[in-house]
């Protein structure tokens, strides 16, 4: 993404950030509430087209003015409201704009639900119930129901919004888990946190964004916890925090 | 799902009840309340309730109502409303009867299939009109419909500067349910066999395809238990319009035209709902419409054809009035819009939105008509019956909001 551009009437949300992922990286994209992440993350789903800038996938520029357009280059979101059809079962959800259809046209529920069964096993063997609807099911199930959905269709970009805001310990730790894997089988990962502590060990490269503009991108393997810190607090580079 | 333990056994038995059958506890609570309904008004009537001859009138009173209810689900399930049915409904077939009355060739056979078509047209393109000003231009559903209202029931009277067209073609006016308008003994046994093994069908291969994913299979004695209901359902369903017979005769009528128009609508209508993309993404905007549009779904477009499919079906029902009245009167379907949304909304579809079913609609637009006709019977004045139906309005959608409570 270069030179991303938004705004909302007069405010400057994103300020000519620019950004990049390789395959099987992934990329923590850190900032306060309001700094601009979100909104900067929408414009590559598709969300939230931009105003100015460009993305490039593969050497290749693309156009993103919605979500179905990013889902068409590989560029999976899990948001953090998770975007679910509450009155909808898992299958349903999961497969909600690309239904397996039947030769006659008709929805296949049979094979939607023998697929879902299968990928939410990988990620949750104890989630059996699901063909309840989502509003029935509890924070960790619904979240393996945006993830699942997010790994079925082979993406190749992954954006996943605060996964772990409304995880317990021990699913944050599945997800986790999960990141590793998806990374080991080449996709490319944005981690999008308000909080260091998240994103810091999973993440290869961490980018700071602060009002709107980007403060820096470091390697994790190069800067310590408190420069990061430093970044997203006061917008200070970490040479420049070392001098000071 | 956070099962409580229940607070007694029979709670619990009504729970195992409707999870081994799978039917929703609320469909089973209102098959309830609509059998309570009809004995109680069979009292109050000393038994003229449960005469042929009435439930016959009742059938065809309900498929006008009904066949707008189903749309109404889909309009409300979507978070949207339409309050132009009535008007729409007036409008349309004021312009069938005009079309066949004044302008096509006067007792063609073409004339009267061409008014319909037309009908269905004209309502479908309204529908889309009205639809495109709540989807693409934003204005809500409420305002475009209140406008509608006005603008159609202003339209009908326009057609024929509020002149009643009458009388409308023979063939025609069998769609309406008259003396004639009913398909005989014979063809209403054809159609409940027809029907019976269409449920075995279903029955049979929902098992295979279940079998074939390796999912639990439905328990064989809930299958049979309401495979027997629909059976006896059918069958006395035929039973009952053929024990009414045409005046002074001993001919039976069957069933009539525009219940079987009905019974098309609710299959076509619940095809639509559970086993199209259209249907399920409909159901996906009610229960979330950010979410739907994150999903890739074109909601504005999706939005556009709910309306456009409630306009094909108030042109329907249209057709049946017509054919009813044997006339084309600008005052048609004044209030319909009311019967409508009630019948969904005492059918369970939440106004929340994502919630409703056309089974739903269709049982709550029953109970909706039983209740009049049984008052009509019982001599009660027409004032007294709006106080009854709107009281009981209020109550079915506080039973609605109790049950979603205890739910959670």
């Amino acid at each position: 993404m270069r030179n991303i551009h938004k705004r909302f009437g007069g405010v400057h949300a994103v300020q000519g950030v620019s950004i990049d992922l390789m395959p099987g990286e992934v990329v923590g994209v850190l900032g306060h509430n309001g700094a601009g992440k979100t909104v900067l993350m929408k414009a590559l789903s598709g969300a939230i087209p931009c105003d100015e800038g460009e993305i490039i996938i593969n050497g290749q520029q693309v156009a993103i003015k919605r979500p179905r357009d990013a889902r068409h280059h590989g560029i999976e979101t899990i948001y953090q409201t998770l975007a679910l059809s509450d009155n909808l079962d898992a299958p349903a959800n999961l497969f909600l704009g690309r239904e397996i259809m039947t030769p006659y046209g008709t929805l296949d529920d049979g094979a939607m639900e023998n697929e879902a069964r299968k990928v939410i096993q990988r990620l949750n063997p104890n989630f059996t119930n699901i063909k309840d609807p989502v509003r029935n099911m509890s924070g960790g199930q619904r979240q393996s129901v945006a993830i699942a959905r997010a790994i079925y269709f082979n993406a190749k970009i992954l954006i996943m919004d605060e996964p772990t805001a409304a995880l317990g310990p021990h699913e944050t730790a599945m997800v986790a888990e999960l990141i590793k894997q998806l990374k080991s089988e080449g996709i490319g990962i944005f981690l999008i946190s308000h909080d260091l502590h998240d994103v810091f060990d999973l993440a290869d490269r961490v980018s700071v964004i602060k009002n709107g503009k980007l403060v820096g991108t470091e390697y994790t393997s190069q800067v310590t916890k408190d420069e990061v810190l430093g970044m997203i607090i006061l917008g200070k580079q970490p040479g420049e925090s070392k001098a000071a | 799902m956070q099962s409580k333990p229940s607070q007694n056994s029979k709670s619990s038995l009504f729970h195992r009840l409707s999870t081994e059958l799978e039917i929703n506890t609320r469909m089973l609570a209102m098959i309830g309340a609509l059998i309570f309904i009809w004995v109680v008004l069979n009292v109050l009537t000393d038994g003229i309730f449960f005469t042929s001859r009435n439930l016959y009138n009742l059938a065809v009173q309900t498929s006008v109502v009904g066949i707008m209810a189903t749309g109404m689900v889909l309009v409300i399930v979507a978070r949207h409303i339409d309050l132009s049915v009535g008007s729409l409904m007036g409008f349309t077939g004021m312009v069938i009867a005009y079309l066949q009355v004044h302008v096509f060739t006067l007792g063609a056979a073409w004339n009267w299939t061409m008014t319909v078509v037309c009908g269905l047209v004209l309502g479908g393109i309204v529908g889309l009109w009205q639809g495109w000003w709540v989807a693409y231009r934003g204005v809500p559903a409420f305002v475009v419909t209140l406008g509608g209202l006005l603008v159609f029931r202003g339209g009908a009277y326009l057609v024929t500067d509020g002149r009643t067209v009458a009388p409308m073609d023979k063939t025609y006016q069998l769609l309406g349910g008259g003396i004639d308008g009913s398909i005989g003994a014979t063809w209403s046994w054809v159609f409940g066999i027809v029907c019976i093994l269409l449920m075995i069908f279903g029955t049979l291969s929902n098992r295979v395809r279940r079998k074939k994913y390796g999912f639990k299979p439905k328990a064989r004695w809930a299958e049979l238990v309401l495979l027997l209901i629909g059976i006896g359902v059918v069958c006395a369903f035929v039973m009952i319009m053929n024990s009414y017979y045409k005046p002074r005769t001993e001919i039976p009528r069957g069933i009539p035209i525009p219940v079987l128009i009905l019974i098309s609508v609710v299959a076509v209508m619940t095809l639509l709902a559970k086993i199209t993309k259209f249907g399920r993404y409909v159901f996906a905007i009610g229960g979330n419409p950010e979410a739907a549009e994150l999903s890739g779904i074109n909601v504005q477009r999706v939005t556009m054809y709910i309306f456009m499919v409630m306009g094909i079906l108030c042109g329907i029902a249209a057709v049946i009035t017509t054919a009813r009245l044997n006339a084309g009167a600008n005052s048609m379907g004044t209030m319909a819009e009311l019967n409508v949304i009630a019948a969904a909304v005492i059918g369970g579809t939440s106004l929340a939105g994502g919630i409703g079913t056309i089974a739903g609609a269709i049982l709550g637009a029953v109970i909706m008509q039983s209740l009049e006709s049984g008052m009509v019977l019982m001599g009660v004045t027409s004032a007294m019956r709006q106080v009854v139906i709107g009281l009981v309005l209020i109550i079915a959608v506080w039973f609605d909001v109790m049950y979603n409570k205890n739910k959670r």
